[in-house]
C-alpha cells in the first residue's frame, strides 16, 4: 500500500476505531465486572432516603424534625397469584382493600408498566416487622423505610409548609425526582427544597429468575450513600410564634413581628391557619381546609390586601416634613372632621383642637392629616397636583409599599399604590386633592399587606430605613442573599422621624385626657410606641389595625396586628400586638386579665 | 436513449454511477437505528413501532422525510448547484447560528434550537454541511495553496467562525466535531505536525491533571530535545540548525505554558458540568452529582450484553430505563446490550465501511470540490462516531452529540442524509461525465 496521505489518514481512522472495538471487547467479553448473567436477570435498586433537613427556630429549638416511617411498595408487574388473606393479615388491612388495589393496578397496567407503586403509607412499626418476616412469600411487595416530618411545636404551620409525594406535574418540572419521592409543596419546605431534600442513595442488588434478591452487585461498588438534607435556621421565635397563634385563635387576620435591627421575622401569624399536625398528613385534610370560608391555606400576612387605615398617616406626615410643606409646630383646627366642598365632610372623633403634629399622631386626627396631604399635593414647587402626586408616590414606594418587599417568602404580594395615570382614567384627567382625600388617612385605592405595615413599624423604629424582612438566617450550611444585609433607606431623612416616634409614644403613653388612642398597648416598665388604625372595610365591619415597636430607643421588636372586622384598632389589634411585645421583651406576661380576655374571645361568626 | 436518430454515447445509468455500498450502509444504519430506538423507548407495554407518540414512531416519519431529501438531492437538484450555493448558504447559516442564541429555545442550558410548534431544528447541524461546502469551494480554487499564509488563514477562518458561534451557544460538544476538519487540511497538504501538536496538547492536558507536575514537564522537555537532535542530524547548514533550535525552544515554552495554564483552564474557563465530566472520565472524582452515574449505567448496559447480546427487546437495562437519553445520545447502549459485541462490531463496521468508501470515492474524484467535500463528510462522520461511542464506553467525556443517522432526532437525521447524498450526487456526476 502506498504511503500517501489518504492511506495514512485511513490508517489513523482505523486505529481510532480499533481502540473503540478493543474497549468494547474488554467490557463486553473480557471484564465480567460489567456482566449480569445472560438469563435476563437484572439489578434491583433499593433506594435509601436521606433524612430531610431539620428546620430550627432562632433559638435552636426544632420546628420541624424527622421520624421514621414505613411504607409498603408494590411492583404490580412482579406480583403473581398470592394469598390475599394472608397478606392482608400481615399488613393489618383487609383482603377487600388489597383486591381493590390489585384491580386498580390491573386496570392501569399500561400506565404503570414496571413502576413501583406505594400500596400503604406510614404503617406502624409492629406491622412493618410482621411483614418483614413474611415478605419472601409475596413477590412484588416490599417495604421501605423513610423519614417523615415531625413537628415538636405547634408553631408556624403556614410558614413551614408541607411536603407530599411528587405528582405528575412535579415530575415534569423536576425530572430528577422519581415517583414516590417527597417534595416541599408550600412555605419553607418549598422555598428551601434544594437545601432540605438531600440526596437519595441506593444499593444495587442482583435478582435471580425467581425474583429474589441474591447479592450486592459488585460488592456494592456502585452503591451510593444517602446524603442528609441541609438544616435550615429560621428567624422565627418558636415560643413567640406559638403565643401569637394562641392570641389569634378565633380571630381572622394577621400578626407580624420583626426585629428592626436585622429585618428578621420573629413571628408571623395568619389566622385561621394550619396546625402542624395537619401538615404531617396534609392530604387527608386538604379538602376540608380548601373548602373553609376563612381560607386557612391562604397566608394573609404576605398575600392579603388591606387598606392600611390610620397607620398610613405616619407616612404622609413624614413626607410632608421632608417636602417642607409641614412643620412640627403647625397647627390645624379640627371640629369633628375636614370639610371639602359641596358640603362634604371627612369625619373625625372628639379630641382637643387645634393640634400640632405630635398630638395629631397621638390622637390620630383625621382633619389634621387632610391638611397635611392637601399641602403635599398643592405644593407650589410642582406645576400641578398630578406632578406633586407622582413625587408623593415615589416617597411612598420608598417605604416598601406598592411592590413586594422581596422577602424570602414564596408568593409574596405587593399591595397597590395607585398611580396618577389611574386617576386620570377614573376622573378623565380632571382631578385634584378633594377627589383623592381618602388617601390622607390610608383609605381609598391604597392596599398593603400586613408584612408591609409591620415593615413600616420597623422603619419608624429604625428612624428611616429597613432591612428586607426574611425568615431564613445564615447558618453553617446555608447562606442568605446579600440583599438581606443591606439597609434600604426611605426618601425621608432620619431627623424627621423623631417627631413621629414622639407621636407614637404619646399615643400609647399620653393619657386618656389628651385623646391618646392606644392606651391599651402600654406595658409597665417598657416604652412602647404605637399607632392605631381603624380601616374601613367595604365588605363589613371595620378592620382593627395597630403597629408598634419597643423599646423606644434601640427597639428590639416591631409588630403589626391586623384583625379583620374587629372594629376599633384600640380594641383588639392593640392589646394583641402589645402582649406579643411584652412576651418577647420580658419572657412572660403580667397582664393576665388582658391575655385572658383576648384568648377567650372569638370574633368569628 | 433517444428514439432512433443518432446514437448518443450510452448514458450511464444509476447502476453504474452511484456507489451502492454507500447507499446500502446508509440504509442499514438508518433502519437498524430505528429498530434500536424502538427497543429503547419501548417500556413494558409494547406499543407499535409506528406509534407517533413515542420517539420510534416520530423517527419513522423522519426517515420518510430523509428518503425524500435523498431522492430530491439525487434526481432533482443539479449537482453543480452545491458549489455555487456554498458561500450564500454558509452566510445564511452563520446568521441563523447567531440568531438562535437570542431567539432559540433553551434546552439543558444551551440556546441552540429553533422551535416551530412540535418541530425543533438545530442550525448547528446544517452548519456542518455549509462549512464543508464552503471549505471545498474555497480550497478547490485554481491558485489555492494551503502553504500561502493568506489562504491558510482564510481557510482557518471558514472553520473557526461557525465553531466559535457554536461554543457561544454553549454547545461545546457540537463544536468539537469541527476539530475533525484538520484531517481535511492534512489531506490537502497541511503538515502532519499540526495533528501531532494537537495530540500532544491533549496528552499534556490530561497528564497535568492526573500526574505530578514533573511528568508533563519532563515529557515536554524530552520531546523538544528529540525534535532538536533529530532535525540536527538531518540538516547540514548552520541556519537550519539554528531554526531547529528555535523551534524546539518555542515548543518547549508552549508545552510548559500549557502545563501551567491547565489548572486555570480547568477551573476557570470550563463550565462546572464540563469539568465534572472530565473529572469522572479521568477518575479524579468518584461520581459527583450523578455524572458518573450515566456513564456507569451505560457501561453496565453495554457490558452486560456479552458476545451475543440479550436478544432484541430483551435488554433489562434498556427496558428499565436506567440509561438516560437512551434513544438519542446513548442509543449505542441498546446495541451493546441487546446485540452484544457482534452488534457493536456490526454497527461500527457499517460506519467504518461508509467512511472508507467515502474516502476512496473522494480520492478518485477528478474535481477538487468533490474530493475535499468528501473528506469533510468522512471527517464529520468519523468525529461523531468516535466521540459518541467513546462516551458510552467511558473513553471520551460525556459530550452530547448523536450517532449519525442512528440516534433519534429529525434535525440530525435530515442533515446527515443531505450531507451524504450531496456527496453521492457529486460522485455520480463524476462517474457520469468523465
Amino acid at each position: 500500500m502506498e504511503a500517501n496521505r489518504k492511506n495514512k489518514l485511513l490508517i489513523g481512522f482505523g486505529v481510532a476505531v480499533a481502540v473503540l472495538l478493543v474497549k468494547l471487547f474488554v467490557i463486553q467479553i473480557v471484564d465480567d465486572r460489567f456482566k449480569v448473567s445472560a438469563s435476563n436477570n437484572s439489578m434491583v435498586y433499593n433506594y435509601t432516603y436521606p433524612p430531610r433537613g431539620v428546620i430550627y427556630d432562632r433559638n435552636g429549638m426544632i420546628l420541624v424534625g424527622n421520624k421514621i416511617s414505613y411504607d409498603i411498595l408494590v411492583t404490580p408487574r412482579e406480583v403473581g397469584p398470592f394469598d390475599t388473606v394472608g397478606l392482608a393479615a400481615a399488613l393489618d388491612t383487609t383482603a377487600d382493600f388489597l383486591r381493590e388495589k390489585m384491580a386498580y393496578y390491573q386496570k392501569y397496567r399500561t400506565r404503570i408498566g414496571w413502576r413501583t407503586e406505594v400500596l400503604l403509607k406510614q404503617i406502624k412499626s409492629e406491622t412493618y416487622l410482621r411483614f418483614a418476616e413474611e415478605e419472601f412469600l409475596y413477590p412484588g411487595f416490599k417495604s421501605q423505610v423513610r423519614c417523615i416530618r415531625e413537628y415538636p411545636f405547634n408553631a408556624g404551620g403556614n410558614l413551614l409548609g408541607y411536603i407530599s409525594e411528587v405528582n405528575d406535574q412535579d415530575l415534569q418540572r423536576h425530572p430528577d425526582y422519581r415517583r414516590g419521592d417527597y417534595i416541599g409543596k408550600t412555605g419553607l419546605e418549598a422555598v428551601r427544597e434544594e437545601d432540605l431534600r438531600g440526596e437519595k442513595g441506593y444499593h444495587i442488588y442482583l435478582r435471580d429468575s425467581r425474583n429474589r434478591l441474591q447479592h450486592a452487585y459488585r460488592d456494592g461498588e456502585f452503591d451510593k450513600d444517602a446524603v442528609p438534607g441541609r438544616e435550615i435556621v429560621t428567624t422565627i421565635d418558636a415560643r413567640l410564634q406559638q403565643y401569637g397563634q394562641e392570641l389569634m385563635r378565633g380571630k381572622v387576620g394577621s400578626v407580624v413581628a420583626i426585629e428592626p435591627s436585622s429585618g428578621e421575622i420573629l413571628a408571623m401569624v395568619s389566622s385561621p391557619g394550619i396546625d402542624v399536625d395537619v401538615l404531617a398528613d396534609f392530604g387527608k385534610h386538604y379538602d376540608k381546609l380548601s373548602a373553609s370560608r376563612y381560607k386557612p391555606l391562604f397566608n394573609r400576612t404576605v398575600q392579603g390586601f388591606y387598606p392600611p387605615g390610620s397607620v398610613f398617616k405616619l407616612v404622609n406626615g413624614l413626607i410632608g416634613l421632608q417636602e417642607g410643606t409641614l412643620r412640627p409646630e403647625m397647627q390645624y383646627p379640627c371640629s369633628m372632621g375636614f370639610p371639602y366642598g359641596n358640603g362634604h365632610k371627612l369625619g373625625c372623633h372628639a379630641h382637643s383642637s387645634p393640634l400640632a403634629l405630635r398630638d395629631a399622631i397621638a390622637t390620630s386626627c383625621n382633619g389634621y392629616f387632610c391638611y397635611v396631604f392637601r399641602n403635599i399635593l398643592e405644593n407650589p414647587k410642582y406645576g400641578s397636583t398630578r406632578d406633586a402626586f407622582d413625587v408623593w408616590r415615589d416617597y411612598v414606594l420608598s417605604f416598601g409599599f406598592g411592590a413586594p418587599l422581596g422577602s424570602d417568602f414564596p408568593a409574596e404580594k405587593g399591595g397597590n399604590i395607585p398611580t396618577s395615570g389611574r386617576y386620570d382614567k377614573i376622573y378623565r384627567k380632571h382631578w385634584r386633592f378633594s377627589n383623592i382625600i381618602s388617601l390622607s388617612i390610608g383609605q381609598g385605592e391604597i392596599t398593603v399587606t400586613p408584612l408591609q405595615i409591620a415593615n413600616l413599624a420597623a422603619i419608624v423604629a429604625n428612624r428611616g430605613y429597613y432591612y428586607i424582612p426574611h425568615i431564613v438566617r445564615d447558618s453553617d450550611h446555608v447562606t442568605i442573599d446579600e440583599k438581606y444585609r443591606r439597609k434600604q433607606y426611605t426618601k425621608v431623612d432620619a431627623k424627621y422621624f423623631d417627631i413621629a416616634v414622639d407621636g407614637m409614644y404619646m399615643a400609647v403613653n399620653g393619657g386618656g385626657s389628651a385623646g391618646a388612642t392606644a392606651l391599651a398597648a402600654a406595658i409597665p416598665g417598657i416604652e412602647v410606641c404605637g399607632k392605631t388604625g381603624t380601616a374601613q372595610n367595604p365588605h363589613g365591619k371595620d378592620n382593627s389595625v395597630f403597629i408598634c415597636f419597643a423599646p423606644r430607643e434601640n427597639p428590639r421588636i416591631a409588630v403589626a396586628a391586623y384583625i379583620e372586622n374587629a372594629g376599633f384598632g384600640a380594641t383588639w389589634a392593640c392589646p394583641i400586638a402589645s402582649l406579643l411585645v411584652e412576651r418577647y421583651l420580658t419572657g412572660t406576661v403580667l397582664r393576665t386579665d388582658v391575655e385572658r380576655r383576648i384568648k377567650n374571645t372569638s370574633l368569628m361568626r | 436513449m433517444m428514439p432512433g436518430g443518432i446514437q448518443h454515447a450510452p448514458d450511464r445509468g444509476l447502476k453504474h454511477t452511484v456507489d451502492w455500498r454507500i447507499i446500502v450502509c446508509f440504509l442499514l444504519i438508518v433502519l437498524f437505528g430505528w429498530l434500536n430506538i424502538y427497543a429503547a423507548v419501548r417500556s413494558a407495554e409494547p406499543a407499535s413501532i409506528f406509534d407517533s407518540r413515542f420517539n420510534c414512531g416520530k423517527q419513522a416519519i423522519w426517515i420518510g422525510a430523509a428518503f425524500l431529501v435523498a431522492i430530491l438531492v439525487l434526481f432533482v437538484f443539479n449537482p453543480n448547484v452545491w458549489e455555487a450555493a456554498a458561500m450564500p448558504a454558509y452566510a445564511v447559516v452563520c446568521v441563523l447560528l447567531v440568531a438562535v442564541i437570542f431567539l432559540g429555545e433553551a434546552t439543558k442550558g444551551s440556546h441552540s434550537w429553533f422551535s416551530f410548534g412540535p418541530v425543533k431544528f438545530q442550525p448547528a447541524e446544517l452548519s456542518k454541511i455549509t462549512t464543508s461546502l464552503l471549505l471545498a469551494a474555497y480550497m478547490s480554487r485554481p491558485n489555492f495553496k494551503l502553504g500561502v499564509p493568506r489562504y491558510f488563514w482564510r481557510t482557518a477562518a471558514i472553520i473557526l467562525l461557525p465553531m466559535l458561534i457554536i461554543v457561544a451557544e454553549s454547545e461545546t460538544g457540537s463544536a468539537l466535531v469541527y476539530v475533525g476538519f484538520i484531517f481535511v487540511l492534512y489531506r490537502e497538504g497541511l503538515s502532519g505536525w499540526y495533528i501531532a501538536i494537537i495530540g500532544m496538547a491533549i496528552l499534556l492536558f490530561v497528564l497535568s491533571l492526573t500526574t505530578p507536575l514533573w511528568v508533563p514537564l519532563l515529557l515536554s522537555l524530552a520531546c523538544a530535545a528529540a525534535w532538536y537532535f533529530s532535525s540536527r542530524r538531518v540538516s547540514r547548514s548552520l541556519r537550519m540548525r539554528r531554526s531547529a533550535l528555535r523551534q524546539s525552544l518555542i515548543g518547549l515554552a508552549a508545552g510548559v505554558a500549557l502545563v501551567f495554564a491547565t489548572d486555570f483552564l480547568f477551573h476557570h474557563v470550563l463550565k462546572e458540568h464540563q469539568r465534572a465530566r472530565i473529572e469522572v472520565l479521568l477518575g479524579l472524582k468518584e461520581d459527583p452529582s450523578g455524572i458518573g452515574y450515566n456513564v456507569k449505567q451505560s457501561m453496565i448496559a453495554i457490558g452486560s450484553g456479552g458476545f451475543f447480546g440479550k436478544g432484541y427487546l430483551s435488554g433489562t437495562q434498556t427496558t428499565y430505563g436506567f440509561v438516560p437519553e437512551q434513544s438519542t445520545d446513548f442509543i449505542f447502549c441498546t446495541v451493546g446490550e441487546e446485540w452484544g459485541f457482534l452488534g457493536s462490531l456490526f454497527v461500527i463496521g457499517l460506519y467504518g465501511l461508509l467512511i472508507w468508501r467515502i474516502v476512496e470515492d473522494a480520492e478518485r474524484a477528478r474535481q477538487g470540490f468533490t474530493r475535499i467535500y468528501g473528506y469533510c463528510l468522512a471527517s464529520c462522520l468519523f468525529m461523531h462516531l468516535v466521540i459518541n461511542i467513546g462516551m458510552t464506553i467511558g473513553l471520551v467525556p460525556v459530550i452530547g452529540i448523536p450517532l449519525p443517522m442512528f440516534s433519534y432526532g429529525g434535525s440530525s437525521l435530515l442533515s446527515f442524509t443531505l450531507m451524504i447524498f450531496i456527496f453521492v450526487a457529486l460522485n455520480r456526476q463524476e462517474n457520469k461525465y468523465f
